[in-house]
């Protein structure tokens, strides 16, 4: 029997019954669907960005008074208000913040703050307190949460070749896609294609082999999915040849072509700046305003940024004080920036930090980032925070 | 009952895989003899020695020598991966290694230090199969563990909580099992607990310790850490608590409670020796079930081990290795937090499934990747350093299988049907034995039994 036929026979018998129920959710959509589909995007600063050189506050002497030689000129800064401006490197963003398209919320971050990297992080993508391990994500647990429309990987989309913690929940996760036309060709390679058509139906059992087919199904239609809904679409707009400018491209394609996917990953790498932190930061924001800038002005021309709402984190700050090496260590509260065409409160969304009462040296957090997290997840995502943070955070009002 | 497949499942289970030839010769071994055999290869331990400096006693002063230590110790991390992989890879203590493993995750720790991440691996190691509470209190003074912990911090007058908590929650009783005071009381007594930073050696600093009464669990008297250890170790829910989590690790994801309170009964009784208790589980009748077989998703860890002692891989650039771990969830020393990785299904999502069907094809197949796993937040610091956005990616596996040995392995008879048997710990599906038996060539036939959902469980 050659393997066409081989394929023709068992199609009746396992495929035919099997594939629909999979692929089904997707037909189901109806085109009307799609408008008014609101997005998160997130954006990943890795490594503890510098908050106070990033939106600088200049208005207090106390910035320079403990920033001898890193503090940011005067002249340079992009003033904002009579206190804050922004690093001369995010001069891009200037444009969209005087649109009303920005919001600056200050001194974000949690009780008994961890100085690690890995912990901290953790803490942010799992939504735990800090003496509290969760094994999931808080993307992923929103996708765990009873949300229509949320039983498909694509719900959730990091821009990366792996998957972020912060995706990951108990029973669903998101999924990793850099390309989708590789993503694509790797799971219609002859023998994975087979696998996935002529499984015996005992494949997909609750047990672990039917979790492991169940997820090869899902991955194999989801890239389908993805590969047919966005391969015609062509973002109009430049974007800068960075990484962040391509994954951000990327982002721009699945939410123009209509993807329905609620909630969008992204990451930066590079701003554990203890050394020589003036050009290393000013590089990377640099690559990080100019790719939002290009991100939104491109949402605004397809009319899609009103549906659209990114968050900025990166684990920690740093200490107000520089070190000896012309850079900062980790430390606590950060400031978080938010983006969309539909900002209830743009601006500066609080008081700059306070760079006097400091506990050991670090800015004192004045919002935990789980109330930023309850605004998204109460006024955006519309699911109730109390379901994904394990309590009712009172959130905020910048939506 | 079939008697080489129970072999062949206690050395998925005990250890990283059975080969061909060896299987073919312990067929005929009862379960009792072919433990026995185990455990007498695991009575060698081979300590990891490839660091030999503490980067903490370099203090360097100007920006070069900061740069250098930087520079060291992120060599010093892939050396120390790159090491411990070969040697799971390589070793016939198979047994001793797997639970080297499970402690490494059970005092999941990372803390900054390579040379400390290597000192308690190489405890684990020496109480692998030995006593519970000899290898709880060694870990607990360790630089590595009071760096990671913050007991430095823990003083008279201003305890740090965090060591006494994680103690309790996470390394013998679990939640629920302890009280905020017992965290608050014992977390006095282990003020003083702390290491030089002059030779990095433990140290018990009286002048720091808090030596008024502690109430702890219902009892009070001037307790010291010991003192606190004892009574968490005397309680049966600390069996109870470690035998549940080895019963996940080695026999199935959902805890039978009937098993695990047979297997708490055998470690408590024997003052927590761990070579009983596994010997207890290894010949349990429940051990060989149908239930338990075949359905334990693999660690990456496991997978690439596997792979690696199947296939004898060498690799060219072991920085691959490093990538594999990273693309699939588990790089080794670095786990996602002080609970571990929580294994099971969490380390399947769409990609990392993907990655795990097409690793096995560019290994056995000088293939090229794409992917390179994200940075490790501890390399972070690195990146900026060396004003990197992200790490070098290798493209190509540069790895090196010896087909010749394993193809030796198989008698000239052996069916393809037989040969994917073997491989797959569940039963084979007949779409796989159709392709399989279609397939051109027997490389093609090997590489796509082990590129499918089934390889994935042990």
């Amino acid at each position: 029997m050659r393997r066409r036929d081989f394929l023709r026979n068992t199609a009746l018998a396992s495929g035919a019954l099997m594939i629909p129920a999979f692929l089904k959710p997707f037909e189901a959509f109806a085109a009307s669907d799609i408008s008014g589909y609101k997005n998160l995007v997130i954006i990943q600063l890795s490594g503890g960005n510098d908050g106070l050189n990033t939106i600088i506050p200049f208005g207090n002497d106390i910035y320079y008074q403990k920033r001898k030689t890193i503090a940011i000129n005067q002249p340079d800064i992009i003033k904002l208000d009579d206190m804050q401006g922004l690093n001369p490197n995010l001069s891009a963003l200037k444009e969209i913040y005087d649109q009303g398209w920005m919001s600056i919320i200050n001194s974000v971050g949690y009780p008994n703050p961890d100085r690690s990297h890995f912990r901290s992080m953790d803490i942010w993508q799992t939504a735990s307190d800090s003496n509290q391990f969760l094994s999931t994500g808080w993307i992923g647990r929103y996708l765990d949460s009873n949300c229509q429309n949320c039983t498909n990987p694509y719900t959730a989309i990091e821009v990366d070749d792996t998957l972020s913690y912060a995706m990951k929940g108990a029973k669903l996760k998101g999924i990793a896609v850099q390309d989708p036309n590789k993503l694509y060709q790797t799971t219609r390679e002859p023998f994975f294609k087979d696998l996935v058509h002529e499984h015996d139906n005992v494949n997909l059992n609750e047990d672990n082999l039917g979790y492991l087919y169940k997820t090869m199904i899902e991955t194999y239609s989801s890239a389908d999915y993805i590969q047919q809904t966005t391969k015609t679409y062509n973002v109009g707009c430049d974007y800068p040849q960075t990484n962040l400018g391509g994954q951000l491209k990327m982002v721009s394609k699945f939410i123009n072509s209509g993807l329905q996917t609620r909630v969008y990953y992204v990451s930066l790498s590079g701003f554990d700046t203890h050394v020589g932190q003036q050009n290393q930061q000013g590089r990377q924001l640099k690559i990080y305003g100019d790719a939002v800038a290009a991100f939104i002005k491109d949402l605004k021309q397809t009319g899609k940024l009103d549906d659209t709402l990114v968050m900025t984190f990166s684990e920690f700050g740093r200490r107000v004080e520089q070190n000896a090496s012309n850079g900062t260590d980790h430390g606590t509260a950060n400031n978080v920036m938010i983006f969309g065409g539909k900002l209830k409160k743009a601006g500066i969304y609080n008081n700059a930090p306070d760079l006097s009462q400091l506990d050991n040296g670090d800015l004192k957090y004045q919002i935990d980032f789980r109330d930023v997290y309850a605004t998204l997840l109460d006024k955006w995502l519309n699911v109730n925070n109390s379901l994904i943070l394990n309590r009712n955070f009172a959130g905020l009002n910048f939506v | 009952m079939n008697n080489a497949r129970n072999i062949k499942h206690l050395y998925a289970r005990a250890g990283f895989g059975i080969r061909f030839e060896d299987l073919h010769d312990h067929e005929n071994w009862s379960v009792k003899k072919a433990v026995r055999k185990l455990f007498k290869a695991s009575e060698n331990q081979e300590p990891i020695t490839i660091l030999t400096e503490n980067l903490d006693l370099r203090h360097p002063v100007t920006d070069a020598e900061k740069a250098k230590s930087k520079d060291d110790s992120y060599k010093q991390g892939i050396d120390l991966n790159n090491t411990w992989l070969k040697q799971l890879s390589e070793t016939d203590a198979q047994v001793r290694e797997k639970m080297t493993l499970f402690w490494h995750n059970h005092f999941a720790c990372i803390c900054g230090n390579v040379f400390y991440s290597q000192q308690i691996n190489n405890i684990e190691r020496a109480n692998a199969l030995g006593n519970f509470k000899t290898l709880l209190l060694q870990v607990s003074q360790t630089p590595g563990m009071l760096l990671f912990l913050t007991n430095q911090q823990n003083q008279k007058g201003h305890p740090n909580e965090n060591f006494a908590r994680e103690l309790m929650e996470l390394f013998t009783l679990g939640r629920g099992h302890y009280t905020e005071q017992d965290v608050k009381e014992s977390a006095r007594a282990f003020t003083g607990w702390a290491y030089s930073t002059k030779n990095a050696e433990y140290t018990f600093t009286p002048r720091v310790h808090d030596d008024g009464i502690k109430t702890f669990m219902g009892q009070s008297a001037n307790f010291c850490g010991e003192d606190i250890i004892d009574m968490i170790v005397a309680k049966k829910q600390t069996a109870i608590f470690i035998c549940s989590k080895l019963y996940r690790f080695f026999v199935n994801d959902v805890p039978d409670m009937g098993h695990v309170n047979q297997m708490a009964d055998v470690f408590y009784n024997a003052n927590y020796e761990i070579k009983p208790l596994l010997e207890y589980v290894f010949t349990a009748d429940w051990f060989y079930d149908d239930k338990n077989i075949g359905n334990l998703i693999k660690s990456p860890i496991d997978l690439l081990v596997g792979l690696n002692r199947q296939f004898y891989v060498s690799y060219q650039n072991p920085m691959v290795l490093i990538q594999f771990q990273r693309t699939l969830g588990q790089e080794l020393f670095h786990p996602p937090n002080v609970a571990g990785w929580p294994g099971g299904k969490s380390w399947i999502d769409s990609s990392t499934l993907m990655y795990r069907m097409k690793i096995p094809s560019t290994i056995l197949n000088a293939g090229v990747i794409d992917f390179t796993g994200k940075a490790n937040p501890e390399d972070e610091a690195y990146l900026a350093f060396e004003k990197k956005q992200q790490l070098n990616v290798i493209k190509k596996v540069q790895a090196q299988p010896d087909w010749d040995k394993f193809l030796k392995e198989m008698p000239a008879d052996t069916t393809r049907e037989q040969m994917a048997e073997f491989m797959l710990e569940p039963p084979i599906n007949s779409t796989t034995l159709y392709e399989v038996q279609n397939a051109p060539d027997i490389k093609t036939a090997v590489i796509q039994i082990i590129s499918t959902p089934e390889y994935q469980l042990c």
